[in-house]
Order: structure tokens, then C-alpha cells, then sequence
């Protein structure tokens, strides 16, 4: 069972890491140790797998992995269900979301293609038009190295031109284009696919389908008559816009130029600009690095396109506003800890700045979360929890009970209370309710005064506690922020901001609260709301009184270092003390300050200060780390040193580093061959595994049947070596006679 | 039509040469005929309208266009097959597997369509892709008057000189012609040949004139210089437009477009902005402030370890391979370091460009300038195969892929020095060449 669990998890990484960039070693390495351990796997009766991965999703069922190994089943099944729908509205509210980001991007470019070609739609005879040299027009489109992401947008740009603009979309990539053979190939079967009018297909088809090689002149005659014979009708009943009605253009879109090379983007370019005046065609680039690289690719055909830039959002923004409409919400019960956020950021800022896998890798936490734990069932809205905590079985009343947040609780009651607590189930529930009644309103008031902490914290100079959201969130969820040692600072720093920005500040708090009228801090909108209307009002009365007074002084230590910032501040304080005359200003400043260190103390404590928060929080942090951030070359160490680790042989365990002989042969090679130096001596090395190998058999050495025995482990070892070099971990050198070289570090 | 001295200028001696040649419609020609020229030097031009003015029966293909043999074969033949006839009319379609077949149908169309009995002319554009085709389809175009014993020329027309062409087998040699690049006073009298209709010929050869002045030194493409005269016409009318100035009034004039056609050489010449926006501008009247060009983008963004990776292979590329002991050991000896100690001599590893280092180098050095420790995951291999993707690596020696692949860094010291600076990296600090 181990194995199909760890097969499933080990299909899941594949599909998170981005396979398409996974480094061709690493994963056929990880492939080929997977395949030698195979053979004993089999033997051993507990992995059987059909390599078909399709086939295997259908015939599994995921929802019976849930109650594998437990013994409450009966709730498995709804807890996978919630899961499902969770993950569902989670993944949606995802979609949404990008495509309200790339909306921007793709008007842009639909106003792009709305310039373009416009002669050719006039059959422009102007002299301007007739000197000029031809060019195609070409979107270069920078959208950032998180090169797993752009599929998405290339889809959503593909379907948004062909709703609007043409049916004559085609989207190529490099790894199709070898040469420009296979480039036409492709555009013309992408092309002539766009339209589904038949008889138009037919006529060609015979002539294409011998033939093969389409041309340029080829694709020509076919758009003309296609034009021609759909010019009254429409071309595609969907595209309304009556501009592109008579001569659609035709939108190739190279997905990935950095991959192109340079012959086959530069003939093709060549090609289609000597058929410009009879194909209206529109180039789209997705540049991955910058827009440099189109001159380093076409240092000539450059000349004969007309290039605008269109810049896509930064996936580090698009990150911002996922995590925003994702988890700093209480539209989802689902919430990640700390450990378990910074994994998640952490894979995205310092390795891939994908932001697709930043949701697989957050599909893979809920997956997780309720896979793994039991009262994940209770993590669903507050109705639904309602009506699920009074069907509780009491196996699930004890494991709320076990809970350590429960019995951190349980702890601080009255005997009575406690007692009631731990033994009356009817009242556990009610109680039960209370604590998630009680967890929905934290996370209200949370996330209410988060965001408006952190307009103020963003205001400050040097961002002492990060300047996105995100960080100032983790360092919430960490601990209580106001006992962290920047806290006391921020604290000063704002007591000292000039008005104009206080006043920007408070407004944006205002903003904060009036969107989503919690309970308790309903009326907080208001009394920020009065804190503004006098400092406003302060404008007339005390605008001169200021100046001479701190007011000056702001500005001044905005943009200077940390050095000459205490050193102002200390100043300050001097300042302060020596007239201790406040203005009417500071006293107010001082009392918005007060009011938010109030805010802060109150309502930003970490969730692991409320009791039943082990529910909604996923605290897996090391189980996300493990399979997003896969390390192949210690998992195949791990496998060849330990095989136990994977293959779960009573046999195999071994307590002191010593080789048990029954470990698969490969396995005794790779341990002796780690004590080698170097070069490694295959006599040696041999004698070495055959003495392990038959430890503990008990043969006299002299008998015939040993020969044969030899033999056979000969040829054993002969075969575990050369494994080894098929992973790399040896090659054959030239060195010296009878050796092989190491290619690993370590040994002496 | 025009005759033929008005539509072609500046190459008389060539036509005529060309025409002496053709001879008659019905004289046998010479079986292949060589031109060769720089790019703009009219070599299609003057082909193509030499043809049609003298209404001979020809085909002109692009060899671009045409990848396969088989292609260019039954481009030819089909488009002989419409001579007499307009596109649309023509249906039936000719396939042609092989030169055998090209041969075998070239006799029959050229009878059907009732010009066996003149000079057939073949154009091959852009002849150097002929090279990279199959091998006896040079020869035999040489030779294809002689092969179908029909009144055929071939005429190849390229940029690359007949020498580089001829295989060494030998075959048949083609007579050779050669289109000299045009002098300023041709390209002047070219470029002032089609002026608008709205102004007088004389206006429009001053700006002409102005025109070459500036670009002259820099670009002698008849193209390019035609695509720049329409893209800055405007602006040089605009005085006389406005009222401000009248026609003959160059002096005016000169000011006003001098500084712009300045402006336009570092910008549309070179493509940093493209010709539409540069027409915008124009039209809108306003600065280049908030247009940035193609390579004020140069910042790339990349994931933090991307960053290092990029760093170490920087150093690994630059650096040679025995000091990097005293770059990233802890505690390398004294001694080594006195001599290591620049000799004067060194040539600059940055002249040389980058070398190829090995995978394992890299992670080395990788894991001695991260401050933190980087396990050796899936992810940071994919990062290095993400950044040959990006080419800001490249993979070299495609042999060895799986025991030792070896890379080479791409990427520029400027580059790497604006991602060294954003990690508060010193790199200069590690850089032999900087020592
Ligand atoms: N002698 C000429 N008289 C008038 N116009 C000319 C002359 N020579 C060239 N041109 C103009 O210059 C343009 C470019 O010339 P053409 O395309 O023939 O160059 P080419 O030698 O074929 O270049 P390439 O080698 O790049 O194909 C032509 O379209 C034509 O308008
Ligand atoms: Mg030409």
C-alpha cells in the first residue's frame, strides 16, 4: 500500500514540478532508479502498477485513498467531497483572477491588431504605402521567465482572439519547429483547422493531403478563396466586430521565441513578408527574458517587422493578488501556517516564479490537509460545520478532544467545566460550535486589521516588516507581532509621520474597514473617519504653528539609512522632551497610533492561540517541502544506501551500517563502491561483493557446485556495475587498467 | 508600359548585356546565367521588369519559399502552366516527384501552353538557398536547355559569389554576371525617381539630397534609405504645410529635418522603436519621453537561486579552473595566491569569451557563494534548464548529456553585474580578469 501512496504522491510531483523544464538528467535518473528497484518490488508482491498513466486515474478512485489505513470511513468520503469542492471554488476564484489580469494585456493587443493590416484592408494606393517597405506587424509580448505560467495565458489570448478578432489563430512552439518544413506544416494544419466550412476543405485537401508540403504561395490561394466565398456571409458568426469581417487576419503566435533558432524564425519571416500584400499576417513573440533577444535572434529579418511591446503583469504581483483573493479571506475556511506559506512562497520566489505551481503546490496542502486530518471534515462554512459537528461520531469527539489547542483549553477551565468537557458529548459540540463561531470572527477581524496595518507599516521608510502583505502576514502567523523587535521602532517611526501621509494612510483604512462591515469593528470606519475630518479641520487653525515645528523635520529623514534614522529619532525624542508642548497634531497622531497598537495587540494574535484552529490550519509544512521541492540525487542515495527506506523489508533493516546480503545487488555495490577512493580497483570491488553476498550461505568452498555459484554472483556483480554506470555514479577510465572512475564526491 | 530606360535606372550597361544575350525570341540563349549583387542592388528588379516588358514567357520563384525540391519543381511547373492564363482560371494541378518527372512534364507543359518555340526563361531567386537542397539539383539546372533540349534559361539570382556555389564534382559553368553596389549619385537618382504626386520632383531630390547626407555613412540599402524617405516625409513638408516656409526655401527646411533624421538613425534605423510608433510620434508631435526602445528592457527578473546559478556560471565561465580554490576555499595557502598574482602578459579571459564548464563545477561554486545552504533538489536543476531555455546558458557537447553535460554562459558582465547587484553580490571581487 506504501507504494501506491507513494506512487500516487510521486505522479503528483511530476505534475507540479514543471515537468517541461525538469532537467532531463535528473528525471530520467530518478525514472531509471524507480525502474531498477522494479524487479524486487515485483518479487516482493506489493507494487504492482501498470505504467498507463490514463488508464490508472480512471481505475482509482482518489476518494478511496482517504480511508486507507483508518478506520473511520464512513466520513471519508465527505471529507474527500469537501475537499473536491473546496479545491473547486478555491480554483475558480484562480481563473478569475487571471483572467481579470491578463484583460489589460489582451486589450492591448486586440488594439494592436485593430492598427494593424489597416491598409491591406483598404487596398490603400497612397504613395506613402507603396514606398514604404512592407513589415509585419509583431506583439512582443514580455511576460517574465515563469515560463510554466504563460500556457495559460497563451490559451486565454487564443480564445479571446478567436471570439473577437479571426478564427485564423495559430500558436507554435519551438520544439514543433525544427526547420521551416515542419513550421508550415504545422501553421497550415492549425489554419486549416480554424475553419470547420467543409466544402472549402475538401477542394484543398485532395491536393494537400499528397502532397504534404504546404507552401506560402500554397496558404495564399487558400485564404483568398476562403475570403472570397466567406466575404458577404461572415467569416465566423462569433467575431462581431465588423472591421475584421472582410480580411480576417491571421495571428501566429510563437509561444517561446528564446527556443527558436534563428534560421527557421528568420527564412519563415522572410517568407511571410514577401507574402504580406496577400496574407495579412500579425506575429505575436512571447519572449520569456527581454525584448534584446529578438535583435540577438534576428540581427537582418529584424528590418522587415514592425515591433510593439506589450508588456503582461509580474507574476510577483499576480502572486500578491492571489494570495489576496485566496487566503486573506474569509470567503475560504482553508488557511496555511506559517511553516507551510513560506514553503509555498519560498519554491515560488527562489525557484520558478511560477505562479501555476504556487496553486498546485496549494491544491496539494488542502489535498493533504484533509487527507491527514481527521476533523478537516469541520473545515467548510459556518452553516454547514453547524448542521456536521451535531452528526459527530465519538470517535471524533475523542479526537477533538485530543487535540492540543482543545486541551490547551480544557487546561485553563474549572474542575467542572472540565470535566463536562471531556466526558459529556452534547456539550463538546455546543462548545464546539462556539469555537468555530469564535474562529470565523478572529479570522474577520484579522485580516480587517492586517490590511490596515500594514498600510501604515508600508508608509514607513526601509519597510521594516516587508513591504508586501504576504510578509507582514507570515510574521503574524509566526508569533505575536508586537513582541517582535521591530515592533517598538515601527511604533515610533509612526508617531512621527507628517500629516499628508497620515492622513493617505488613514485613508486607506477607511477604505479597509468600509469594505467588509465585521462585527466588532464596525464602527471603526467611523471613528477613523473623525480622526481624518480633524486633522483636515486642523489645516486651517494650526497649519503655521506646524511648520516650525516637527512638521519640517519629516521630510528630511525619509530616504536616509537606518543610521540616521535612529539618530533623528533620538533627536526627536530630545526635541519632545525639551518642549513638552505638544502640538494639537501630535496629540492626535499619538492617539491613531495608540489606537492601532490597540488594534494590533487585540486582533492579531497567531491562530495557534485559538482553540479548534488545528482544523482549517495545514501545518504540513515539512510533507509540502518534501514533494514540491524533490531532491532526486539524495532520494537516489537514500534508495541504493537504505533500501529499506523504499522497499519496507523486514529483511532489509539493518541497525548498524553493515550490508544485509539479501538487499538487492545493486544496493551492495553502491555501499562498497562509497568506502572507494577515486579509482576504484574491480577486483577488489568484486571479491568484496561476493564475500557479502555469500555471508551468509554456508558453502564449502571446495564443492563443485560453488563454480557455478561464483559464476552466477560474477555475473551478478558485472550486472550491478554496470547499472551503476547507467546512473552515473561510475564511468570506465583510462587511467589505469582494471579500474573504474567515481563520479560522486565523498568517500576518501 | 513604360519603356524600359524610365522604370530602370543606373543599369544600362547590365540590360543591355542581358538583352545582347536574350537575343530573339526564338535564338537559342545562353543555358544558365549567373547574377549576383549585393542585397538592393536591383538584381530582381531589374530581372523581373526586363521579363515583362519584353513580354517573354518566364517564371520567376523564390527559392526561400520553396524548402523541398519537390516544391520549387512544381512551383515552376505550375506556374508555367498558367502562363497564357490568369490564377484563378488555372485548377488542374501538376505533382512532380523528381528531376526525371520535372523533365519529362517541363517538354510537355511548355508544348501545351505554345512556347516550345522561344526562349523560356527560369528565374531562381535567392539562389543560395539551392545549396542546402539535394545536391543534383544545381547541376542540373545548369544544364537544363541540354537536358530537355528545349530553348530554356535558367537564371539564378543570389548574393553569395559563383565560386562558393560550384561543386566540387564540376558542372556546367553558368555565364556570370555581376551587379555592382549604386554609387550616392545613382542611389540620389533612384530614390528621387518616385516622388509623390503632390510635390514637384525637384522638392522631393533636395530632401532626398538631405537624406543621404545624413544616412549615407551609415546605410547604403536601397530599401532601408526608400523606408526611411516615406517614414520622414512628412516631417519635412511640415514648414511648407503649416505656411511657414515655402518650397525652394532649403535652408528652412534642412533645419527642421536635420536634427530629426538625426534622431531617427538611433532609434527606427535601428528598430529600437518601430515605424509605426515613430510615425506616431511624429503625427502626435511629442517627445520621446515615456517611448522607450526595445533595449531600454534590457532587466530580466529572475527567482533568487536563478540569480546564483547564473552568478556561479558567470564564474565558471570567465574564471580558469585552478583559482578557484583561492576564490571559494575558505582557507587556500598564502603562497598560492603570490602566484597566482596577475601576470601581465594574461590575455583577458573576457577577449577569449566564455569557455564550457562542467555541471559539477558549477554546483561547486554555486553552493560557495549562496549564503544559505541549497539542497541539490529537482528545482535547481531545473533552473539550469530553465536558463538554457531562456538562452542565458547554453548546453555545449550534446554527446555526453547524461554523465557530464557542460554549459557555457551567454549572458554579458553588464548583465550579470545588474543580477550580482540586486543579491548584493561583489562579483568584480571574483573575477580573475578583475584581480
Ligand atoms: N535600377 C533601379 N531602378 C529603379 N528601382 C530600383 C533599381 N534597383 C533597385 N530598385 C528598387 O530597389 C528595390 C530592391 O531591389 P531588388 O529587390 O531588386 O534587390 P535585390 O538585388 O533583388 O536584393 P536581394 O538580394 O535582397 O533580393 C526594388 O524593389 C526596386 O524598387
Ligand atoms: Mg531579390
Amino acid at each position: 500500500m506504501q507504494w501506491e501512496t507513494l506512487f500516487l504522491r510521486s505522479q503528483f510531483d511530476l505534475m507540479t514540478s514543471n515537468q517541461k523544464y525538469l532537467s532531463p538528467q535528473t528525471s530520467y535518473r530518478n525514472f531509471l532508479s524507480l525502474l531498477l528497484l522494479y524487479p524486487h518490488l515485483k518479487a516482493q508482491g506489493c507494487f504492482v502498477f501498470k505504467p498507463d498513466f490514463k488508464r490508472k486515474k480512471v481505475s482509482f478512485p482518489i476518494a478511496d485513498y482517504f480511508n486507507e489505513g483508518k478506520s473511520l470511513s464512513e466520513d471519508s468520503k465527505l471529507r474527500f467531497d469537501t475537499c473536491q469542492l473546496l479545491w473547486q471554488q478555491m480554483k475558480s476564484e484562480a481563473e478569475e483572477l487571471q483572467e481579470e489580469l491578463n484583460k489589460n494585456l489582451f486589450d492591448n493587443l486586440i488594439e494592436f491588431l485593430g492598427k494593424s493590416h489597416l491598409e491591406f484592408q483598404k487596398k490603400s494606393t497612397n504613395w506613402n504605402y507603396q514606398i514604404k517597405s512592407r513589415e509585419i506587424p509583431t506583439a512582443a509580448i514580455v511576460l517574465g521567465v515563469n515560463v510554466t505560467d504563460h500556457d495559460l495565458t497563451f490559451k486565454g489570448l487564443t480564445e479571446m482572439l478567436k471570439d473577437t478578432v479571426t478564427p485564423y489563430v495559430v500558436s507554435l512552439q519551438a520544439k514543433e519547429c525544427p526547420d521551416v518544413k515542419h513550421l508550415l506544416q504545422k501553421l497550415a494544419s492549425q489554419l486549416m483547422g480554424c475553419v470547420d466550412i467543409e466544402s472549402t476543405e475538401e477542394e484543398y485537401v485532395q491536393s494537400s493531403q499528397r502532397k504534404m508540403h504546404y507552401s506560402m504561395a500554397f496558404l495564399s490561394t487558400w485564404y483568398r478563396s476562403i475570403t472570397k466565398k466567406t466575404g458577404s456571409e461572415s467569416v465566423n458568426k462569433k467575431v462581431t466586430s465588423s472591421q475584421w469581417k472582410e480580411s480576417p487576419p491571421i495571428v501566429i503566435i510563437l509561444e517561446d521565441i528564446e527556443s527558436f533558432s534563428t534560421k527557421v524564425l528568420q527564412d519563415f519571416i522572410i517568407i511571410s513578408s514577401q507574402h504580406l500584400h496577400e496574407l495579412p499576417i500579425v506575429l505575436v513573440f512571447g519572449i520569456a527574458t527581454s525584448p534584446i533577444i529578438i535583435h540577438r535572434l534576428l540581427p537582418q529579418a529584424v528590418s522587415s517587422l514592425c515591433i510593439e511591446l506589450l508588456q503582461s503583469l509580474s507574476c510577483k504581483e499576480h502572486l500578491a493578488k492571489l494570495l489576496d483573493k485566496l487566503l486573506l479571506t474569509t470567503r475560504f475556511p482553508f488557511k496555511l501556517n506559517e511553516k507551510a506559506l513560506q514553503v509555498l512562497t519560498n519554491i515560488f520566489l527562489y525557484h520558478d516564479f511560477s505562479v501555476q505551481n504556487f496553486i498546485k503546490g496549494l491544491q496539494l496542502a488542502v489535498l493533504e490537509h484533509f487527507y491527514s486530518q481527521p476533523l478537516s471534515i469541520l473545515c467548510c462554512d459556518l452553516p454547514e460545520a453547524k448542521r456536521r459537528i451535531y452528526s459527530l461520531s465519538e470517535d471524533q469527539c475523542e479526537s477533538i478532544r485530543r487535540l492540543p489547542s482543545f486541551m490547551r483549553y480544557v487546561e485553563k477551565q474549572i474542575p467542572e467545566k472540565q470535566v463536562a468537557l471531556l466526558t459529556h458529548e452534547r456539550f463538546l459540540k455546543e462548545e464546539t460550535l462556539r469555537f468555530l463561531e469564535e474562529l470565523h470572527i478572529y479570522h474577520e477581524n484579522f485580516f480587517l486589521v492586517l490590511r490596515c496595518f500594514h498600510a501604515f507599516v508600508s508608509s514607513l521608510p526601509k519597510y521594516p516588516l516587508g513591504r508586501q502583505i504576504r510578509e507582514l502576514y507570515c510574521a503574524c502567523l509566526e508569533k505575536n507581532i508586537w513582541e517582535s523587535q521591530e515592533y517598538e521602532p515601527i511604533l515610533q517611526l509612526l508617531r512621527m509621520l507628517a500629516k499628508d501621509e497620515l492622513i493617505a494612510v488613514l485613508q486607506k483604512c477607511v477604505e479597509v474597514f468600509k469594505s467588509s462591515p465585521g462585527k466588532q469593528l464596525g464602527s471603526m470606519a467611523e471613528k477613523l473617519q473623525e480622526f481624518l475630518a480633524q486633522f483636515q479641520s486642523l489645516d486651517e487653525t494650526e497649519s503655521n504653528e506646524e511648520e516650525n515645528g516637527s512638521g519640517s523635520q519629516q521630510k528630511g529623514f525619509q530616504k536616509t539609512d537606518l543610521y540616521h534614522l535612529q539618530k533623528s529619532l533620538l533627536e526627536m525624542k530630545e526635541l519632545r522632551s525639551s518642549n513638552k508642548k505638544q502640538t494639537k497634531f501630535e496629540v492626535h497622531r499619538d492617539r491613531v497610533v495608540d489606537l492601532i497598537d490597540n488594534l494590533v495587540r487585540k486582533f492579531l494574535s497567531p491562530p495557534d492561540t485559538q482553540t479548534l484552529y488545528e482544523v482549517v490550519y495545514f501545518t504540513g509544512a515539512h510533507m509540502l517541502r518534501e514533494h514540491l521541492n524533490a531532491a532526486p540525487r539524495i532520494a537516489l542515495h537514500t534508495a541504493l544506501n537504505n533500501p529499506y527506506h523504499y522497499l519496507k523489508n523486514q529483511a532489509l533493516k539493518s541497525e548498524d551500517d553493515s550490508i544485509p546480503n539479501v538487499a538487492p545487488d545493486i544496493c551492495i555495490a553502491y555501499k562498497l563502491h562509497l568506502e572507494c577512493s577515486r579509482l576504484i580497483n574491480l577486483v577488489d570491488w568484486s571479491e568484496a561483493f561476493a564475500t557479502v553476498v555469500t555471508a551468509a550461505e554456508e558453502t564449502d568452498p571446495n564443492s563443485t557446485a560453488s563454480e557455478e555459484i561464483k559464476e552466477i554472483i560474477h555475473a551478478r556483480f558485472i550486472r550491478a556495475v554496470s547499472e551503476l554506470e547507467l546512473l552515473g555514479f561510475i564511468k570506465p577510465t583510462k587511467q589505469k587498467t582494471d579500474h573504474v572512475a567515481r563520479l560522486t564526491w565523498g568517500g576518501c | 508600359m513604360l519603356p524600359l530606360e524610365n522604370v530602370v535606372l543606373c543599369r544600362e550597361s547590365q540590360v543591355s548585356t542581358l538583352m545582347a544575350l536574350f537575343g530573339e525570341r526564338h535564338h537559342f540563349s545562353f543555358p544558365s546565367i549567373f547574377i549576383y549583387g549585393h542585397t538592393a542592388s536591383g538584381k530582381t528588379y531589374v530581372m523581373e521588369t526586363l521579363l515583362k516588358t519584353s513580354e517573354l514567357p518566364h517564371v520567376i520563384v523564390n527559392c526561400v519559399e520553396c524548402f523541398t525540391s519537390r516544391i520549387l519543381l512544381e512551383h515552376i511547373l505550375n506556374q508555367l502552366n498558367c502562363l497564357n492564363s490568369s490564377k484563378d482560371e488555372c485548377t488542374s494541378y501538376i505533382a512532380c516527384d523528381s528531376f526525371n518527372d520535372f523533365v519529362r512534364l517541363f517538354k510537355k507543359v511548355t508544348q501545351d501552353q505554345g512556347v516550345d518555340d522561344q526562349t523560356v526563361y527560369i528565374v531562381l531567386d535567392k539562389a543560395e538557398y539551392l545549396r542546402e537542397m539535394e545536391a543534383n539539383l544545381l547541376p542540373a539546372f545548369l544544364r537544363l536547355q541540354e537536358l530537355t533540349n528545349r530553348n530554356v534559361t535558367v537564371i539564378f539570382l543570389s548574393q553569395i559569389v559563383w565560386e562558393k556555389f560550384r561543386p566540387n564534382t564540376g558542372c556546367f559553368e553558368p555565364f556570370i554576371m555581376y551587379f555592382p553596389d549604386y554609387s550616392i549619385g545613382h542611389l540620389q537618382k533612384i530614390l528621387s525617381h518616385d516622388h509623390p504626386p503632390e510635390y514637384s520632383a525637384d522638392f522631393y531630390a533636395a530632401y532626398i539630397n538631405i537624406l543621404l547626407g545624413v544616412f549615407y555613412t551609415v546605410c547604403r540599402d536601397l530599401k532601408e534609405l526608400r523606408h526611411l524617405a516615406a517614414l520622414n516625409f512628412s516631417k519635412y513638408c511640415e514648414p511648407v504645410v503649416k505656411g511657414e516656409a515655402n518650397e525652394r526655401d532649403t535652408r528652412k527646411l534642412w533645419r527642421n529635418i536635420e536634427p530629426h533624421l538625426k534622431k531617427a538613425m538611433h532609434t527606427v534605423y535601428l528598430r529600437e522603436i518601430s515605424s509605426s510608433q515613430w510615425e506616431k510620434l511624429q503625427h502626435d508631435d511629442t517627445e520621446m519621453g515615456q517611448l522607450k526602445g526595445l533595449s531600454a528592457h534590457a532587466h530580466v527578473e529572475l527567482p533568487y537561486y536563478s540569480k546564483f546559478i547564473l552568478i556561479a556560471a558567470y564564474l565558471a565561465s570567465y574564471n580558469p579552473t585552478r583559482t578557484d580554490k583561492r576564490f571559494f576555499l575558505k582557507h587556500h595557502g598564502k603562497i598560492k595566491k603570490a602566484s597566482l598574482m596577475k601576470k601581465p602578459e594574461k590575455t583577458s579571459n573576457h577577449l577569449l569569451g566564455p569557455k564550457p564548464f562542467p555541471l559539477d563545477r558549477l554546483l561547486a561554486i554555486l553552493y560557495s557563494i549562496v549564503d544559505s545552504r541549497v539542497a541539490p533538489t529537482a528545482n535547481i536543476f531545473s533552473q539550469i534548464t530553465s536558463l538554457v531555455k531562456l538562452q542565458l546558458l547554453t548546453l555545449v557537447g550534446h554527446d555526453d548529456q547524461l554523465d557530464g553535460p557542460k554549459y557555457k554562459c551567454t549572458v554579458s558582465l553588464d548583465f550579470v553585474r545588474a543580477i550580482a547587484r540586486t543579491v548584493n553580490f561583489d562579483i568584480i571581487k571574483y573575477l580573475y580578469d578583475f584581480l
